[in-house]
């Protein structure tokens, strides 16, 4: 068997698409464990893993802590609110003191882009990005193209959009890399002025039509606005986003197409997406949620397992 | 790399030391009641097909014996009950190994197999090489966290003396080789001249 070459994950963009294909085939072992009666294995009894959110997080800290979990790893958790962060502690200094409690691997989320990559020339223990700044989200990537796998039997050749706030969106960057990765196209639909200027270099299609996404697309993953990272307005209301922007039934039903709707959460229910398309039976978002754990699993046991690595 | 290759089991003894191992399973198992037989991914499960062909055909043969399966002491229940073919499994227990960190080349996962409950079974893991017995140890954690077993036993078609590190020792043996670090044994099923056993010399 392969193992990854890169220590860390910090970038979409570090992985080949046999690795991509790696941490499904483990992913596909990981979900079978999480579905049995007693849904944890030994594997990394002897690993301790630092999680350290200097952003907030309810779903990725749950499915990464979770994942440690059912890996058997021991788990710290740090969030930036109430630590010496507060003091003037820089971000190095942070990590080398948790690390010199004897931790092996770090789990970082931070609102800065590039503070993995960072870290990682500052410290020598795997790095795994939850998520930096509006850069990149490489495990929610590697969940959804997981769950497209899932769905549709492959990612190669599928026809995927995504919709809304491409500006603001990790998810988006990551899945965008991701999804080209593994041969599939890619469109993306948004507002005009949420919409990377140049993000067509990286080939693929830009529209400002639903419509017309729709009725080109066989998965549909529908991002949030991310209001807290708006200081200015990009769009006149949100009454005005959910009319032009916004998915709901009848525009569906008109579109007379199978199409599979993903969200990476959490959602504005009413505002991108409307209750009756995300509870109906085209949305695959609670499997995503349930993907996520498994893919992080993956993650996790791949990075603590390569053969250069004596931990 | 290796020096040398030679043929420590040729296709009529397998034969024999499969035949004989069913006759053991039937003996030590009438009417396979509650008994569950489970391979080890990948090459435990290799062997398990391979005997399990061999006890479904010894099966039809005693079937046919009339002497067999209507006479003799055997109650009516358990005369009926020799006829059935027992439930098997894949175990694979790549998550539960204790040296995945000390390989040259990380291991890959085979699919888990166990589509019946182990609460008051009777298990048979089935391997095909006993060596060092850290297999067997990962296969026992593994088989554990899916229920209590009433019991557990272990078959291996090659048992390597001189190497074990745990205190483990098959209730059913094929055969015992003894053998040096440096050798390996390998269990050929689909070969063209016939399934056999080689002791592979091998440098490091």
């Amino acid at each position: 068997m392969k193992a990854l070459a890169q220590a860390n994950l910090i970038s979409i963009r570090d992985l080949s698409a046999e690795e991509i294909d790696l941490i499904f085939t483990t992913a596909d072992h990981f979900k079978e464990v999480i579905n049995r009666p007693i849904k944890k294995v030994p594997s990394l009894r002897d690993t301790t893993i630092a999680n350290l959110f200097f952003e907030s997080s309810t779903r990725t800290k749950l499915s990464f802590e979770l994942a440690e979990k059912r890996l058997s790893a021991d788990v710290v958790n740090f969030s930036a609110s109430g630590s010496s962060v507060s003091k003037g502690e820089t971000l190095v200094d942070t990590v080398r003191n948790i690390l010199a409690m004897k931790v092996d691997m770090v789990v970082m989320r931070h609102p800065d882009a590039g503070a993995c990559q960072f870290l990682a020339r500052n410290i020598s223990c795997p790095i795994v990005n939850a998520g930096d700044g509006a850069h990149e989200h490489p495990t929610q990537a590697l969940l959804d193209a997981f769950s497209i796998r899932e769905n549709m039997g492959t990612v190669q050749g599928k026809r995927v959009a995504i919709f809304g706030d491409i500006l603001h969106s990790r998810v988006a960057l990551s899945n965008i890399f991701c999804l080209k990765a593994l041969g599939a196209e890619v469109m993306l639909c948004g507002p005009a002025t949420l919409m990377p200027r140049g993000i067509e270099e990286l080939g693929l299609s830009v529209t400002n039509h639903v419509r017309e996404a729709l009725e080109w697309c066989d998965v549909a993953n529908v991002l949030r606005i991310q209001l807290e990272r708006q200081e200015t307005r990009y769009f006149p209301s949100l009454r005005e986003y959910t009319r032009e922007f916004g998915i709901n039934r009848k525009l569906l039903d008109e579109i007379k197409k199978e199409i599979v709707i993903m969200h990476p959460g959490p959602i504005n229910r009413g505002v991108e997406l409307s209750s009756d398309v995300a509870d109906s039976g085209r949305s695959i978002i609670l499997q995503q949620v349930e993907n996520g754990v498994a893919i992080r699993m993956a993650v996790l046991y791949l990075l603590s397992t390569r053969p250069q690595l004596s931990l | 790399m290796i020096l040398e290759s030679r043929v420590i089991v040729h296709t009529a003894h397998l034969s024999l030391i499969l035949q004989r191992l069913s006759e053991e399973l039937l003996e030590r198992h009438p009417g396979f009641h509650n008994t569950v037989l489970i391979g080890l991914q990948p090459r435990g499960v290799n062997f398990l097909n391979r005997l399990a062909m061999v006890l479904q055909a010894r099966l039809a043969v005693l079937s046919n014996d009339q002497s067999f399966s209507s006479g003799g002491s055997l109650s009516e229940s358990e005369s009926h009950g020799r006829l059935r073919m027992p439930a098997q499994g894949a175990l694979d227990v790549t998550f539960y190994r204790d040296d995945f960190r000390h390989r040259s080349e990380p291991l890959s996962a085979h699919t888990t197999q166990l589509p019946f409950s182990l609460e008051g079974k009777k298990v048979i893991l089935v391997d095909d090489v006993l060596f060092t017995g850290r297999t067997i140890r990962a296969g026992l954690d593994a088989l554990l966290d899916f229920g209590r077993p009433d019991r557990v036993e272990f078959m291996v078609l090659v048992s390597r003396r001189l190497r074990q590190e745990f205190p483990i020792h098959p209730d059913y043996c094929g055969i015992e080789v003894n053998t040096h670090d440096d050798e390996r044994v390998r269990v050929c099923w689909d070969e063209p001249e016939g399934a056999h056993i080689t002791l592979i010399k091998t440098t490091g």
